[in-house]
């Protein structure tokens, strides 16, 4: 649910605020609630997820009612309402992928982090979920990490090993050279 | 081979960028149009072609258009459906991913057609890879001239852009798709008022699936009555079908209407057989709202009539006996799967994406999803299998939007053909399981 706290004081970056007026600009005259979708995915882009805060931001910006924000941000799915892992691995469990051992992957990659669904690992690294028909359903099974939506298909428990086991030894390379 | 419009360059490295996909005859269908066609003359060829809804509902593309309101002083609007959600649905991925241009080229000349000066793509956030590509693609197109102001001198102007979806199978219907496309929740509109009349901003607008959009250049190119020629009866030209479950070569095929499903099936050209020499079971064939048929019904109908790939050969014997083409996402099921399992899976979804406007649809959804889980699990009576029944018939018919009936439909038609092994599930609460 969403988590109340305006302590926090959220301040967008000229560059972000820059992307968000070419947004604006995409629709006509007094329309600019139509930038509300796609400013919310560069709002968490940024933050990881879509706080309060966030969201009273971008309802000032848009010269919205925070309501307005509110509302669409819990309707839709790949909003997150609550801080995630850095990378989200979000598996599809529908039909056609479960025919192809989608379950099983979803089973592996569970054992494998050691969280439940929907829980973010100790290290801060890793969340995962199942999340419905990714329109891919001859390449599955299939997961995709957000921001940039990246996709990896035909998944195997030896395809996750290697995407989790790289993903580990990206960050801590990085944490080395700082 | 059968004839290819849509994919037959897909396989030329570099098709994706605006200079290969030019060199090889792209953009002829804008210059065909802005250089010599009013708007009427492209609809007329559309409206020729007999090309039809390729989002799933099959709806006649020429006639659409020429529904379009055009009231004075106010603007048209192009909107491209590419919200792909449809469990077993992937073409509309697979060609924005690889031809991106021929949609752009299509987007041109539709919104042309229809008098649109500005348009938008509207695709699901979650194909954002595919929003980058699609973004490179206009900017290319942009780049030669074919978009912005006074298109090749024609004095014809177009903006186009991508909107992104947020995670949410109903806004592929197409008014919920307006709804998210103004920054608001996608719940469904009451219909009519159909777009074409008051859509996006209340202004007259046109909803057309990716497909759909795509289809139009070649018809330009050929005229309508090539297109025509190709395809079965009313079920004209080529159609993209998304190939999955246990199949040897699951991936996304271009058909001249009118395959035998039993050629699409196990032709080595289509999807090869199915998948580690098992037999067939059952098929959805046109995503996951149709009904589901048991394998020797999909390969014939009733009557012993080979069933074809085609709009009415499909639906050959109503819902007794047939299914429907839908938005052609074809799932096989080899002789090992559950069709409970599939069946609750699937109630999951409906469950999940219902966007909780209308009773029976939010709480029908819940039932069936709940009534499935336990006969899945071993706990089911034998009354529930009645019960879902009671559920499917008490949604269908009563929402404001189809997510409804394609909630109800694949529960009952699971029961309809395979209502033995909802039985076993019940007689045999520790096998069902595993
Ligand atoms: N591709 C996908 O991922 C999915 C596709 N579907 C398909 O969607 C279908 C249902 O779609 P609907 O849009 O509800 O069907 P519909 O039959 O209401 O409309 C089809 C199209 O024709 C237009 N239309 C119909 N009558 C009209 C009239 N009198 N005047 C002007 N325009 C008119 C509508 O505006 C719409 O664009 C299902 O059959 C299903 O196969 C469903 C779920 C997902
Ligand atoms: C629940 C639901 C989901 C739909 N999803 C899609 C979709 O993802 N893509 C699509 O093109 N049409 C979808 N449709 C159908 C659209 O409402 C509409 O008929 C279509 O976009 C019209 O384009 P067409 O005439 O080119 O097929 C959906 C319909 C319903 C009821
Ligand atoms: S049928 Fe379901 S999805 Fe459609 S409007 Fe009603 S509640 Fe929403
Ligand atoms: S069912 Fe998994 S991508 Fe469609």
């Amino acid at each position: 649910m969403l988590k109340v706290s305006n302590t926090e004081e959220i301040v967008f970056t000229p560059e972000l605020i820059t992307k968000f007026n070419e947004i604006v600009a995409r629709y006509p005259e007094g329309k600019q609630k139509s930038a509300l979708l796609p400013i919310l995915h560069l709002a968490q882009a940024e933050y990881g997820w879509v706080s309060t805060p966030v969201m009273d931001k971008v309802a000032e910006f848009l010269d919205l009612k925070p309501i307005e924000v509110y509302e669409v941000a819990t309707f839709y799915t790949m909003f997150f309402l609550k801080p995630q892992g850095k990378y989200v691995l979000e598996v599809c469990r529908t039909g056609p992928c479960c025919l192809v051992g989608a379950e099983k992957i979803m089973k592996y990659i569970e054992q494998k982090l050691e969280v439940k669904e929907g829980e973010v690992t100790p290290d801060g690294l890793f969340s995962w979920r199942g999340v419905e028909c990714l329109a891919a359903c001859g390449m599955g099974p299939v997961l995709q990490i957000g921001p940039e939506y990246t996709f990896y298909e035909n998944l195997t428990e030896a395809k996750v090993d290697e995407l989790i086991d790289g993903l580990r030894l990206k960050t801590a390379e990085k944490a080395q050279i700082i | 081979m059968g004839r290819k419009l849509l994919l037959e360059n897909i396989n030329v490295p570099g098709i994706n960028t605006f200079d290969v996909y030019r060199q090889k005859g792209g953009y002829r269908a804008v210059e065909k149009v802005l250089k010599g066609m009013s708007p009427e003359d492209v609809v007329e060829e559309v409206k020729k072609s007999g090309l039809r809804g390729r989002g799933g509902a099959g709806f006649p593309t020429g006639m659409k258009w020429s529904f379009l309101a055009k009231p004075e002083g106010k603007p048209r609007y192009l909107v491209c459906n590419g919200d792909e959600s449809e469990p077993g649905t992937f073409k509309d991925r697979y060609l924005m991913t690889y031809i991106p241009h021929l949609l752009i080229e299509g987007m041109i000349v539709s919104s042309f057609a229809l008098g649109a000066n500005t348009s938008y793509i509207y695709v699901r956030g979650e194909m954002m890879p595919q929003i980058r590509i699609l973004e490179k693609a206009i900017a290319e197109a942009r780049n030669a001239g074919f978009l912005g102001k006074n298109i090749l001198g024609s004095g014809y102007d177009l903006e186009l852009y991508v909107q992104p979806g947020g995670g949410a199978y109903i806004c592929g219907e197409e008014t919920a798709l307006i709804e998210s496309l103004e920054g608001k929740r996608g719940n469904p509109r009451i219909k009519p008022p159909f777009p074409a009349i008051s859509g996006l901003y209340n202004c007259p607008t046109v909803v057309n699936n990716v497909e759909s959009i795509a289809a139009t250049v070649p018809i330009i190119n050929d005229g309508g009555d090539e297109y025509a020629k190709l395809g079965i009866g009313r079920s004209t030209g080529t159609k993209l079908i998304s190939a999955s479950g246990n199949l040897n070569k699951p991936g996304v095929y271009e058909i001249e209407l009118g395959v035998p499903v039993e050629e699409f099936i196990y032709s080595d050209e289509y999807c090869g057989g199915i998948a580690n020499g098992k037999r067939l079971k059952a098929v959805v064939a046109g995503g996951s709202s149709v009904p589901i048929l048991p394998a020797n019904l999909i390969l014939k109908t009733l009557n012993g009539e080979n069933r074809l790939m085609s709009y009415e050969s499909l639906a050959d014997g109503g819902f007794a006996s047939g299914t429907m083409l839908g938005s052609g996402g074809f799932v096989a099921f080899d002789e090992d799967q559950c069709i409970v399992r599939n069946t609750w899976n699937y109630a999951r979804f409906y469950h999940h994406e219902s966007c909780g406007q209308c009773s029976p649809c939010r709480e029908g959804t819940g039932w069936m999803e709940k009534v499935l889980h336990r006969l899945e699990y071993g706990h089911g009576k034998l009354s529930d299998i009645d019960l879902l029944v009671d559920v499917s018939k008490k949604i269908e018919g009563n929402t404001i939007c189809p997510l409804g009936d394609a909630a109800a439909w694949p529960v009952a038609s699971a029961i309809r053909h395979f209502r033995d092994e909802f039985e076993w599930h019940v007689s045999r609460p520790e096998e069902a399981m595993d």
